[in-house]
């Protein structure tokens, strides 16, 4: 990935591949929602060795402007040859069941405006026959658990979405990789308790590159989540309703 | 709450701190009814990082790099970029921080709140003078740019300030330029301490860095044997090394992975490493070229190598003492370390007359000596609390980076600037250190002149721990 547009510039998990990225010479087309956030993640990559960093500032729920923003960076960068989708959010749980619109904000922001964008980005990856999709995803898709359904129903619907999305770009050569992080010690779980599980950005970003270089389809970042998941996906439901997860 | 965020002596411990991520420059200070300090990367030894029963902003995550000019040296940074970061960014380009501690693995901001100083004081002065600007942000709101000509009260107050002053969110340092990373370093036998003031006086003039390493159990006639360390960066001759290539991670395979038992150190092994760090580099004597890693961070190339001093911490001492005392109140506090808690390691340089802009600096014209020792309890407390006396007997300093225990006097004495300082003090922000320093001695028993033989008050010291 040598001109890589990053949707969601100023997560963290996004600004630590950001300066992999940078440190690569690769160009950049960053954005997210805070300008001034924005603006210095952009000069971070400028300074680690970005060959060429550009920076909009944009609400990625407003899906109806993805089809220019898409087309505004591939000038800019003069043509793409990745993304990485990185924006999302957590949401309150809690707060997801007692109203519909707080639900709705998690779908529309983690499933919903993915999807606007992989739709614009794979027709014109298809179109010129090249270039890799990051996304990241979470190993809260793999299985619903009550503690975080909404998150996770967002994140399933994603990566069933881009698993249909690998098939159909598999002739044309495009990349499709879903990324499956567990815990990452980030601002988004700043008021979770920390326990070992949890990674840095940083090494769940050189995860998300080595996944990228090799075009891999789904990959769990670290590694041991592999593990773990295969094994609260092989619990029966007709156990795993009663337990507490 | 949580026990993550101590000091690099890990003495006094502090238990009951909450921790407040700052993530960006926009960010606003959190509202609690207690106290705030910024926290980087807690390589402070004491308790000037600490903020028992308040909050700890840390700055981990306000690390983006905001520019570098190649062609003036000119870096501008968030406050928790790493000396580490910025070598890795400055010398593949030809460029070096102007002053360097011992470990790189301080932010920005702490090398501003404790101007720090390394082995080119006499030359250089400190960290403080090549800061050009940063950006203050008070528990207020307001948010200042200080320069030495933009609110220069504040850029003084906070050079030095020990974090009390406000957040500092981006600061821009002006580098030197390097030929390529490269030390021409020397290393010269000392007898004693008199050879050290010989050789120091004999080296400055033509020497960028020195510093000596002394034995710390050497005593009558051989205190002060050791050995003196004096280089330049390498000419220019050397510019066909490839600089790209140049960014040396050594040692970064060790590391000491859990906390060592306390008996490990004890005056057999302080001893032993003495002398066979002696026998070791007495036989590396003369010229050598030396990569700059291990010539300034010898003790980065061991990872938590505080933890060495088991789960009690260590206590480190450092002074300055004015060039007209110096001879004698050195000899004084080599003398008496050796005689009833033996140091680890002992550091002794001289410092320069280049003055810092900081109200609150800690180098000044003189000596500057540094011991670790593990601690021990009263014992350890009762003898650092007389290097104190010592010190300020001796017209001289300690370094509030460094200290856990001097007294409210002391500090006072040290800093005749500090009333002024106070009123810049941000009315959210203090420390366990400025609670300790500034309390009526009365209220504070940790804080009471010591007599020598004075029993200690271990109470409210060991409820910390």
């Amino acid at each position: 990935m040598k001109k890589v547009l990053v949707l969601g510039a100023t997560s963290a998990i996004a600004q630590s591949t950001v300066r992999l990225l940078a440190a690569r010479g690769a160009s950049l087309y960053l954005v997210g929602r805070n300008a001034t956030n924005l603006d210095a993640v952009a000069k971070d990559a400028a300074t680690r060795g970005a060959a060429k960093v550009e920076q909009q500032a944009l609400d990625l729920n407003d899906t109806a402007a993805h089809e220019a923003l898409v087309e505004r960076a591939t000038q800019a960068l003069g043509g793409l040859d990745g993304a990485l989708i990185a924006h999302g959010v957590l949401g309150d749980q809690k707060a997801c069941e007692r109203s519909w619109v707080d639900a709705e904000q998690v779908l529309r922001t983690n499933f919903l405006s993915a999807a606007s964008l992989l739709t614009v980005l794979a027709n014109r990856f298809e179109a010129q026959k090249a270039g890799t999709l990051v996304v990241i995803s979470s190993v809260a898709g793999d299985r619903g658990r009550q503690s975080n359904y909404v998150y996770g129903a967002s994140k399933g619907a994603l990566n069933v979405f881009l698993q249909g999305l690998r098939n159909r770009l598999a002739p044309s050569g495009v990349a499709v990789v879903t990324v499956k992080p567990g815990f990452v010690d980030t601002p988004m779980t700043a008021h979770l308790p920390k326990n070992k599980l949890f990674a840095s950005p940083d090494k769940v970003a050189r995860g998300i590159l080595r996944a990228a270089d090799g075009r891999k389809n789904e990959v769990y970042v670290p590694g041991i989540w592999a593990l773990i998941m295969l094994i609260i996906r092989s619990i029966p439901e007709g156990i795993f309703k009663r337990l507490k997860l | 709450m949580s026990d993550a965020f101590q000091s690099w002596g890990r003495f006094p411990r502090a238990a009951r701190q909450a921790a407040h991520p700052i993530v960006w420059q926009t960010d606003r200070l959190p509202a609690t009814s207690g106290t705030l300090l910024p926290y980087g990367q807690g390589r402070s030894y004491g308790d000037s990082c600490l903020n028992e029963g308040g909050t700890l902003l840390t700055t981990a995550t306000l690390d983006r790099l905001l520019g570098f000019d190649a062609a003036t040296g000119v870096v501008r940074c968030e406050a928790g970029v790493t000396l580490d970061t910025l070598l890795r960014l400055a010398v593949p380009r030809g460029w070096f921080l102007p002053v360097t501690p011992g470990t790189k693995f301080v932010s920005v901001g702490g090398a501003i709140a404790n101007d720090v100083h390394g082995k080119n004081h006499h030359r250089a002065g400190t960290f403080g003078r090549y800061v050009r600007r940063f950006e203050l942000l008070r528990s207020d709101g307001s948010r200042r740019v200080c320069s030495p000509e933009e609110n220069p009260d504040w850029y003084e107050a906070t050079v030095g300030g020990l974090g009390l002053t406000g957040l500092i969110l981006w600061a821009e340092v002006q580098l030197r330029p390097i030929h390529n990373p490269f030390v021409l370093t020397e290393t010269v036998p000392l007898e004693n301490l008199d050879a050290f003031f010989a050789v120091s006086r004999e080296s400055e003039p033509d020497h960028e860095f020195t510093v000596a390493w002394v034995d710390s159990l050497a005593r009558g006639r051989k205190v002060g044997r050791g050995l003196f360390y004096r280089g330049n960066f390498a000419p220019p001759q050397f510019d066909g090394l490839p600089l790209a290539k140049s960014h040396l991670s050594h040692g970064s395979g060790l590391a000491v992975p859990f906390d060592m038992p306390g008996f490990s150190l004890n005056r057999l092994s302080v001893a032993a490493f003495n002398a066979l760090y002696y026998r070791a580099n007495v036989l590396k004597r003369g010229q050598r070229l030396q990569h700059y890693d291990p010539f300034f961070y010898p003790l980065d190339a061991v990872q938590g190598w505080n933890r060495i001093y088991g789960r009690d911490g260590f206590l480190q001492f450092q002074c300055v003492v004015p060039h007209a005392t110096a001879r004698a109140a050195i000899q004084e506090i080599l003398e008496r370390s050796a005689r009833e808690v033996p140091s680890f390691l002992n550091v002794l340089k001289t410092f320069g007359g280049v003055p810092s802009p900081g109200w609150l600096s800690f180098p000044r014209p003189g000596v500057t000596l540094a011991l670790d020792f593990a601690n021990r309890g009263e014992r350890t407390w009762r003898l650092v609390a007389e290097l104190d006396r010592i010190t300020r007997e001796a017209g001289g300093a300690v370094y509030p980076a460094k200290d856990a225990r001097m007294s409210a006097e002391s500090f006072a004495t040290y800093f005749p600037q500090l009333e002024r300082f106070k009123a810049y003090v941000d009315p959210a922000f203090s420390s366990s250190f400025w609670r300790r320093v500034t309390v009526a001695p009365a209220v504070q028993p940790a804080a009471l002149p010591l007599q020598e033989g004075a029993p200690l008050p271990a109470v409210p010291l060991r409820s910390s721990l």
